[in-house]
């Protein structure tokens, strides 16, 4: 019952994608090809939702191949402004916590003071193990 | 009442013409009043009257904690608040209380600060128009001035009265109209990429962004650790003034914040700038730029010209790359922030319990709009194995030449930079929505961000006054306090007479 729930809300989510590679899009430049938006929706989580969601991309990207034109040589990144500093590192004392009340009331699901996940170590469905469902 | 500058109604304050209680109830009806601007998400009514209640108290006994005691101010909604909601303007955080205070936040209340409300913004402070939120869009208290209805009357009659509604900037939308609007006398704001003073210029008030490490950033829910500060929004600089030296300081709780010593400080009374240098970037005279920002821009120089400064034309050579740089670190360092809302230990949670990758995709997609998502989608693509030499670590490298632009800049006899602050006076938002917000983001931040991500600059705008909409500049220095607020001071003595 849960598992077709899922794969209710799921289907449309993958359907959108199906379509989208069935459709050649002549504006894009195909950096951004089926195989990048399924990756980058299993390590984001999040999904692209639409072809537009996708176009914004490769525009975002286009936006940022402009960089390329800049001269690096020899140039070190810079991670933070602060990086002449030492980071301040406190001592290591307890000095608060006890909280764990507090902390729990934002969980919408709690058991004593777990907070309930659902079961782990099971892969999304990928794209092509969806075939089973549009029969149902 | 509502009208004086902050200093103006602490002296009040002190000197009882006024009670805290009174002037809460005051701000309180004025936010009732201009409830259609939608500046505000929560309104802490009994919250603030309490506050006020106790401010009262002190004044009584004689215990004042000093200018900022009884004096209504809000925070934008991505500070954390304890025990009232702080939603961050997304359905990911709705509901969401947070159980402590944002050491600004606190740091305000300790010094007798009266809580007012959470001011709306962009979805997770991402955009540049205030208009991204889940609770609807913020609109420019300027919308509804006699210059600008008049100039809208010219043009056509029986349009419908409100739809022609100019947006406020963002994403602090909801500080800078709450400020401009009278309904509290500070503001907090926060500031990635010109957060803070892009709704400051359009709303004509004093937005102030402070270095980067001297402001707190605990309990802001982050959205670029390398490149975010608090801001403080005021109808003047010598407000923002008294608000920084509050809030400025070491913060264990926020290690990077510098652990020198703040020592407080006042602006001077009488303008002096014949010792001034101020550098005016040519790389800044940007096509796009409107004529009249354009216009303000050079009479604000001559200006000071006249007066005995010192005004040269300098070069930020890597200006033009700076927007692109700052596009990629930020949807980068927001891939990895964003990636704590999952459902578990707060926020929105979707009903789906088959597995915690199912739940964590289906939670995320119901709780993040479509500009979140889309640069969490952009910064995960930035940061691949394939990628992240030539797209994130490229960024990096193009961030320290930018960084030494400004260095090479102050170092070469220049004590302040002018510019404005953005490429042209608030929009209508029917405009403003003809492009996404990634586009809009691309072009409002330009001249706003390079300064994020070089870091060691203060900066400030500050508002032309008689103008038919506001219009600012922005000055920058390298040091660190007295001096910025000083010339950001003068500036603002001689813009205003």
């Amino acid at each position: 019952m849960r598992a077709r729930a899922v794969k209710l809300g799921l289907r449309s989510w993958v359907g959108w994608r199906r379509g989208f590679t069935s459709k050649a899009d002549p504006q894009r430049s195909g950096r951004v090809t089926a195989e990048v938006i399924e990756h980058l929706e299993r390590l984001a989580l999040v999904d692209f939702g639409s072809q537009e969601a996708v176009a914004r991309l490769e525009k975002a990207i286009a936006f940022a191949d402009r960089l390329r034109a800049v001269d690096t040589d020899g140039v070190e990144p810079l991670e933070s402004v602060l990086e002449d500093r030492c980071l301040y590192l406190r001592s290591d004392n307890v000095v608060e916590g006890n909280c764990a009340e507090v902390l729990l009331q934002n969980a919408h699901r709690v058991v004593e003071e777990y907070f309930v996940a659902p079961p782990g170590n099971i892969s999304l469905p990928k794209q092509d193990e969806q075939e089973p469902f549009s029969h149902n | 009442m509502l009208g004086r500058t902050l200093r103006e109604v602490s002296t009040a304050l002190k000197q009882g013409h006024i009670t805290p209680t009174e002037l809460c109830q005051k701000c309180l009806f004025l936010i009732k009043k201009t409830k259609f601007l939608n500046a505000y998400i929560t309104v802490s009514e009994e919250v603030a009257l309490k506050q006020a209640e106790e401010s009262e108290k002190r004044y009584k006994k004689g215990h004042s904690l000093g200018d900022l005691d009884g004096i209504p101010v809000a925070v934008k909604d991505n500070f954390s608040t304890s025990g009232i909601e702080t939603t961050c303007a997304s359905n990911m955080l709705k509901g969401y209380v947070p159980p402590y205070n944002a050491t600004v936040v606190q740091k305000l209340l300790d010094k007798g600060a009266v809580l007012m409300g959470k001011t709306n913004l962009d979805e997770f402070a991402m955009g540049s128009g205030s208009t991204d939120g889940v609770f609807g869009p913020v609109k420019n208290p300027w919308s509804y001035s006699k210059q600008y209805r008049g100039k809208r009357k010219q043009k056509a009659h029986g349009e419908n009265e409100d739809s022609n509604w100019l947006i406020t900037g963002g994403s602090s939308g909801g500080s800078a109209a709450a400020v401009a609007a009278f309904t509290c006398f500070a503001a907090l704001g926060s500031d990635t990429g010109g957060s803070t003073r892009n709704p400051a210029a359009h709303c004509g008030v004093v937005g102030f962004k402070p270095s980067y490490g001297l402001v707190s950033r605990h309990g802001l829910i982050p959205l670029v650790n390398s490149m975010d500060v608090p801001g403080i929004l005021t109808r003047c600089v010598d407000d923002a003034a008294i608000v920084l030296g509050m809030l400025a300081g070491h913060d264990p709780r926020d290690s990077t914040t510098i652990q020198d010593p703040v020592k407080p400080f006042t602006l001077p009374t009488l303008a002096d700038v014949n010792k001034l240098c101020i550098g005016i970037p040519k790389e800044y005279l940007a096509p796009e730029l409107s004529s009249e920002v354009r216009s303000f821009w050079s009479k604000a120089a001559n200006l000071f010209e006249s007066e005995g400064a010192k005004v040269i034309e300098v070069s930020l050579p890597h200006t033009s790359y700076s927007i692109i740089c700052y596009h990629v670190l930020c949807t980068s360092e927001v891939a990895s922030n964003m990636a704590r809302f999952d459902g578990l230990e707060y926020g929105h949670r979707c009903d789906i319990n088959v597995s915690t990758e199912a739940m964590y995709a289906a939670t995320r997609r119901e709780g993040f709009n479509d500009v979140v998502r889309g640069r969490i989608l952009s910064g995960n693509f930035f940061l691949l194995k394939e990628n992240y030499e030539n797209y994130f670590i490229k960024a990096q490298k193009v961030r320290r030449l930018i960084a030494n632009d400004f260095v090479n800049v102050f170092n070469s006899g220049v004590d302040v930079l002018l510019t404005p602050t953005t490429l042209s006076e608030a929009v209508p938002y029917l405009e403003f929505i003809k492009e996404d917000n990634r586009t809009r983001s691309a072009q409002d931040d330009i001249f706003t961000q390079a300064v994020n991500m070089a870091g060691e600059n203060l900066t400030s705008t500050i508002p032309e006054p008689h103008a038919k909409e506001p219009e600012q500049l922005h000055v920058t220095s390298f040091s660190y306090l007295p001096i910025t607020n000083e010339l950001a001071g003068i500036i603002e003595t001689f813009v205003v007479t």
